[in-house]
């Protein structure tokens, strides 16, 4: 009898144990503010909600995943990335396709979420200028950015190729739902890249950092610049002569990924599916100024209208923009990422 | 027991010798084997990882880009023609300032040694960004010399070739003087007064005297500033505002780029290659074992 009781007391505790260790989870960001903006809207909510015990970490973006799948030792259940090179990711065979069976996407954005990563956060490329130089004048749309007469200046644009050619052809007179039809050729990259090559003695800077364009615009070291609309509003709140629109701007966004071979795969599948419900995103735009993904995140009350009109996907803003095709740049960023290396080193 | 000397003894000093190169042998094992660990064997990996295509298997594809595409080229040409003229502008600057050092009085020349090497106690990190501070259209420099009338439009001095010059001179100049300082340090101040007393201006005690004993030290310090400069990371890339790429951020953006390992090796390898060849060639033209001290 006591016999039987202390098995069957050991098979319990054996039990919860493996219960416990199967809903513990490890979520690696970024780090930063944009973290802790993550944590305090979706991760720590999240777990109270659903009794996940949720372990955070950051990392260095997929070469960490790359490194932790080729050796076998996988242990994030959650990566933050952006979406491109989590597209590419996929591409690789580093990551699990995610079950919409358990997440629920259908009141996301059509474009912000793909077979291994689901939309977390919208941000846009956006040109940026300073206020002391053109007033109340400033760019209203690529050509302008481009028009050195129209607008004098220095500028500062993007050392990478990642959304440096969409703008470079809507200046050049290209439609918006045409950008990504023209640059499937080298001959479209080709073109993106002259009009580039002819803003070139006005770039003062190619930058490589968030940090680094917000601080050239706080520094006033050049007029206007590319880059992503958060960073700018941080820089003007930190007292920069800052100002961007979002017409013409590309939408873009962060997504939530589950490397291959995850410890806690189903776990982190539930814990994607309970972050992506709106009642969670509509908290993210309190800590950061990017966007919920879920369009429902808009009609909870939770986003005030003031709120709403300065997020990358508000329906107002999101409308005026170019959705980022992630098919592209699976496809020719190697190639188009040595063109435009050409181009700098030139 | 004498009669057999003569022969034994010689079979007994060659024993040893055995004996005691084997002792040498054994005591040097432990800096042997830390120098195949830590060196030949990672070496090795990168020469292998980079014969190794995107598909796994073995190929020359990370080769043949840096040929097909004209951009290595300029990278490759940029990171040597930034290294050669870091080393023209350390040469003279540090020169004339090893000079003036050897000629103070001691106390004041090791104050001097202070403001030299001062710098080195400085995260290079934070000295870069104090340039970019300094140098930047609204930086410092530019605001004073406006603010005084020194010039009317701010100078473009930081975010190109200048800046990263600027910046790597300022890193680099403790490599050069010390050595140089230290030759001339180690010149015997009779052999100026012999040349004086034997009818020599300064100026020809200086050139035939003076400058060939401190060449062994200035070859030194300028091989050494310019093989460290071959590898700059951090300035170029804070200073050079993304139009001065050399080899070291290649092959960061060759890791984020290419889904191979291979990609970055291959550009590691001729930068390794490049600069070996470079060394030889140095070394049949200047007697490096006088420059690092030994082989007198």
């Amino acid at each position: 009898m006591r016999k039987t009781f202390l098995l069957t007391a050991a098979a319990t505790l054996l039990a919860s144990a493996a219960v416990a260790q199967a809903t513990e989870i490890t979520i690696a960001s970024w780090g930063g503010s944009y973290q802790d903006a993550q944590s305090k809207a979706l991760f720590e909510p999240a777990s109270a909600a659903t009794g996940v015990t949720v372990k955070q970490d950051t990392y260095g973006g997929m070469a960490d995943v790359r490194l932790q799948v080729s050796t076998g030792q996988v242990t994030f259940d959650i990566v933050a990335s952006g979406s491109g090179s989590a597209a590419r990711a996929g591409a690789e065979g580093l990551l699990e396709p995610l079950d919409y069976n358990v997440i629920d996407v259908s009141n996301f954005y059509p474009n912000l979420y793909s077979e291994y990563c689901v939309g977390g956060d919208v941000f846009s490329t956006v040109y940026a200028w300073n206020t002391d130089t053109y007033g109340e004048n400033g760019p209203q749309s690529w050509a302008d950015f481009f028009d050195t007469e129209k607008f004098p200046g220095s500028r500062a644009y993007r050392g990478s190729v990642a959304g440096a050619l969409e703008p470079a052809l809507m200046a050049d007179g290209v439609p918006m739902d045409q950008v990504y039809e023209v640059l499937s050729s080298e001959e479209g990259i080709e073109r993106a890249l002259n009009k580039i090559r002819e803003l070139r003695p006005n770039i003062s800077v190619f930058w490589s950092s968030g940090a680094q364009h917000a601080q050239l615009m706080k520094d006033g070291e050049v007029d206007m610049t590319t880059g992503w609309n958060g960073r700018f509003d941080n820089a003007a709140a930190d007292g920069a002569k800052v100002d961007y629109s979002f017409n013409q701007a590309l939408l873009d966004y962060d997504c939530f990924a589950v490397p291959k071979g995850a410890p806690n795969k189903d776990a982190a599948m539930q814990f994607l599916a309970e972050i992506s419900k709106p009642e969670y995103q509509d908290d993210l735009p309190k800590y950061i100024t990017y966007g919920p993904t879920n369009k429902a995140a808009y009609d909870t009350g939770e986003i005030s209208a003031e709120v709403a009109a300065n997020l990358p996907s508000s329906p107002e803003n999101a409308a005026m923009q170019l959705p980022i095709s992630l098919e592209w740049y699976a496809k020719w960023e190697t190639v188009a990422a040595e063109m435009y290396q050409e181009m700098l080193t030139e | 027991m004498s009669t057999q000397a003569a022969p034994s003894n010689a079979a007994g000093l060659r024993r040893d010798e055995r004996l005691e190169r084997l002792a040498l042998f054994g005591l040097s094992s432990p800096a042997i084997l830390l120098i195949l660990v830590v060196l030949v064997i990672p070496v090795g990996w990168l020469f292998y990882v980079s014969f190794i295509g995107a598909n796994g298997q073995f190929s020359l594809e990370n080769y043949e880009r840096m040929i097909s595409r004209r951009s290595y080229l300029r990278i490759f040409v940029t990171t040597f023609q930034v290294s050669l003229l870091t080393t023209g502008l350390c040469i003279l600057i540090g020169y004339p300032f090893a000079y003036f050092m050897s000629q103070l009085p001691s106390r004041l020349a090791n104050l001097c040694l202070i403001t030299v090497l001062l710098p080195f106690w400085t995260s290079l990190l934070v000295r870069t960004y104090a340039w970019l501070v300094l140098l930047q259209k609204q930086g410092l420099i530019n605001k004073w010399a406006i603010s005084l009338g020194l010039w009317d439009e701010p100078l473009k001095i930081v975010h190109n070739m200048t800046g990263t010059l600027i910046g790597m001179v300022h890193i680099m100049l403790p490599f050069l003087i010390l050595p140089v300082y230290g030759a001339m340090k180690a010149i015997d101040r009779d052999y100026l007064k012999a040349a004086a007393n034997l009818g020599a201006s300064p100026r020809m005690a200086f050139w035939t005297v003076f400058f060939p004993l401190t060449t062994p030290g200035l070859f030194a310090g300028a091989l050494m500033v310019f093989i460290l400069c071959l590898g700059f990371f951090v300035t170029p890339a804070v200073l050079g505002g993304g139009k001065v790429i050399m080899v070291s951020m290649q092959i960061v953006s060759n890791i984020e780029l290419f889904v191979n390992w291979g990609a970055a090796s291959a550009l590691g390898v001729v930068l390794l290659v490049l600069t070996v060849a470079i060394l030889w060639i140095a070394s049949r033209f200047l007697n490096l074992d006088r420059m690092t001290g030994g082989g007198h």
